[in-house]
């Protein structure tokens, strides 16, 4: 059986079990087993780095290093966690002065990071450990009636240096996974650029003005529903619309829906299993199309 | 001996290391988000005062820290600058110096107190098992405070000085 430590983070389980509940179940209906560590802390995003870097990556680097003491990969499922975690295993596996550095600050809590092991993004575990295969045989409610836009956001592909998803500029994961579900990944103007996420609270007004921009193109594309990978820019988009409302009075009504919970509706698993009200957006019309 | 420059002292850092590279050919600035949606802020610039030793300008305006990290501009540039790490380290230096906006000092607060960026409640805690979730295992708080006292960051919030 396969085995992955989970990393969770801290928005997930603050505010998401749509998002943990519909991967745990679904990993587990595709025979993937989470070993849920103890002791692990934030993986310092964005805005810690912008705080200390140094620091940073110290903390993200105690956390792979509880990984490697259970001697298993890590699987992220925000894509803030996976950036910090990946770019701190990748640069200290490549950069022995940095690695040393840091070890000596991780002697304090008595780790020591050996780089012997790999962050892996949920996406990659689906693709590349489970399989497209192995994905497809289990479908039993094929997404057939549903356009899907796929939102990579910034920080499951970018720096691809050291993320190593996919391309940067023409990724194809995430539209692989949509079509494997069977439904329709549909394109749409400027489809990497940022949700404007991380500036809610900085500069709100920017914030919305990126999310907003997002949602015209997605609405312009014809497609159902938006499919995400990050807690943050699910946030950036289904709250988003609710404050767009507010402030611009425009309605979108466009689910929003983590591609977890796409893949868990595709498994047969049951919408009221998958915490289906932490959606501001309702998404009963997507349900619907599925069921 | 003569003083550091501002870019010197950036490129000392963790993440300002490439600063140097750049020539200014405005690549970042046409990839950047937020460079299209507003004057008060552009990446190419942000690079330029530094390298001009504009160090007041930068460390009191407010325009560091309207970059979302997303690293449009660093898969670009020609020069392999690595803008948005430079622009960390940038925001390492004006926080040292005690210019903190205040959403940074929520981030810090809930860092060092509960070792996570965003608190999880105990109703959301208690209502795991309810939605058929596996309890939490405890945070690592203790070791976090002892990485957070080593590298000095539990004293980085003493100045504290609102950015203009
Ligand atoms: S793209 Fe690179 S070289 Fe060009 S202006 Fe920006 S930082 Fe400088
Ligand atoms: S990382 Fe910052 S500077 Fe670079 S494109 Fe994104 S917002 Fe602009």
């Amino acid at each position: 059986m396969m085995s992955y430590a989970i990393f969770l983070g801290c928005t997930i389980p603050a505010r998401q079990p749509n998002y943990e509940l519909s991967a745990r179940k679904s990993l587990s209906k595709l025979g993937v087993k989470l070993v849920d560590i103890a002791n692990m802390t934030c993986c310092c995003p964005p805005p810690v780095q912008s705080i200390d870097l140094k620091t940073s990556l110290a903390i993200a680097s105690y956390n792979i290093c509880l990984a490697e003491e259970a001697n298993l990969d890590l699987l992220t499922l925000c894509s803030g966690c996976f950036e910090s975690l990946a770019m701190a295993n990748n640069m200290l596996k490549h950069d022995q002065k940095l690695k040393t550095k840091i070890n000596k600050i991780l002697a304090e809590t008595g780790k020591e990071f050996h780089g012997t092991k790999e962050v892996k993004h949920f996406l990659q575990v689906l693709k590349d450990d489970i399989g497209l295969n192995q994905l497809e045989q289990n479908i039993v409610k094929p997404l057939t009636d549903l356009k899907i836009a796929p939102f990579y956001g910034c920080h499951a592909l970018r720096p691809s240096e050291l993320l190593q998803l996919d391309d940067p500029e023409r990724p194809q994961i995430l539209e692989t996974l949509i079509k494997t579900l069977g439904g329709t990944s549909i394109e749409y103007q400027n489809k990497l650029k940022c949700c404007g996420g991380l500036l809610r609270g900085v500069s709100d007004d920017l914030a919305l003005d990126l999310a907003r921009d997002k949602l015209i193109n997605v609405s312009n594309s014809g497609a159902d529903c938006i499919a995400t990978l990050c807690p943050f820019c699910f946030v950036a988009l289904d709250i988003g619309q609710i404050q767009i409302r507010s402030k611009f009075q425009e309605i979108y009504d466009i689910p929003v829906l983590h591609y977890s919970e796409l893949l868990a509706l595709a498994l047969g698993i049951a919408p009221e299993e998958l915490a289906p009200r932490t959606h501001k957006i309702r998404i009963d019309k997507i349900i619907n199309k599925i069921l | 001996m003569r003083a550091e420059s501002f870019s010197e002292t950036i490129r000392e850092r963790l993440g300002g290391e490439t600063i140097t590279f750049c020539y200014q050919c405005g690549t970042c600035a046409s990839s950047c988000p937020v460079a299209k949606r507003t004057t008060d802020f552009n990446p190419r610039e942000i690079i330029k005062l530094c390298l001009l030793d504009e160090k007041d300008e930068i460390l009191d305006g407010k325009s560091i820290w309207l970059c979302c990290s997303c690293y449009n501009c660093q898969e670009r540039c020609p020069q392999k600058v690595e803008i948005a790490d430079v622009i960390y380290a940038v925001r390492n230096i004006a926080i040292e110096k005690g210019k903190v906006p205040n959403i940074y000092f929520e981030f810090f607060n809930a860092i060092s107190n509960d070792g996570r960026i965003v608190k999880v409640s105990q109703f959301a805690e208690n209502k795991r098992p309810q939605l058929g979730l596996p309890p939490l295992q405890p945070t690592g708080v203790d070791a976090l405070k002892k990485i957070l006292s080593t590298t000095g960051f539990d004293k980085f919030h003493l100045k504290k000085e609102e950015p203009q």
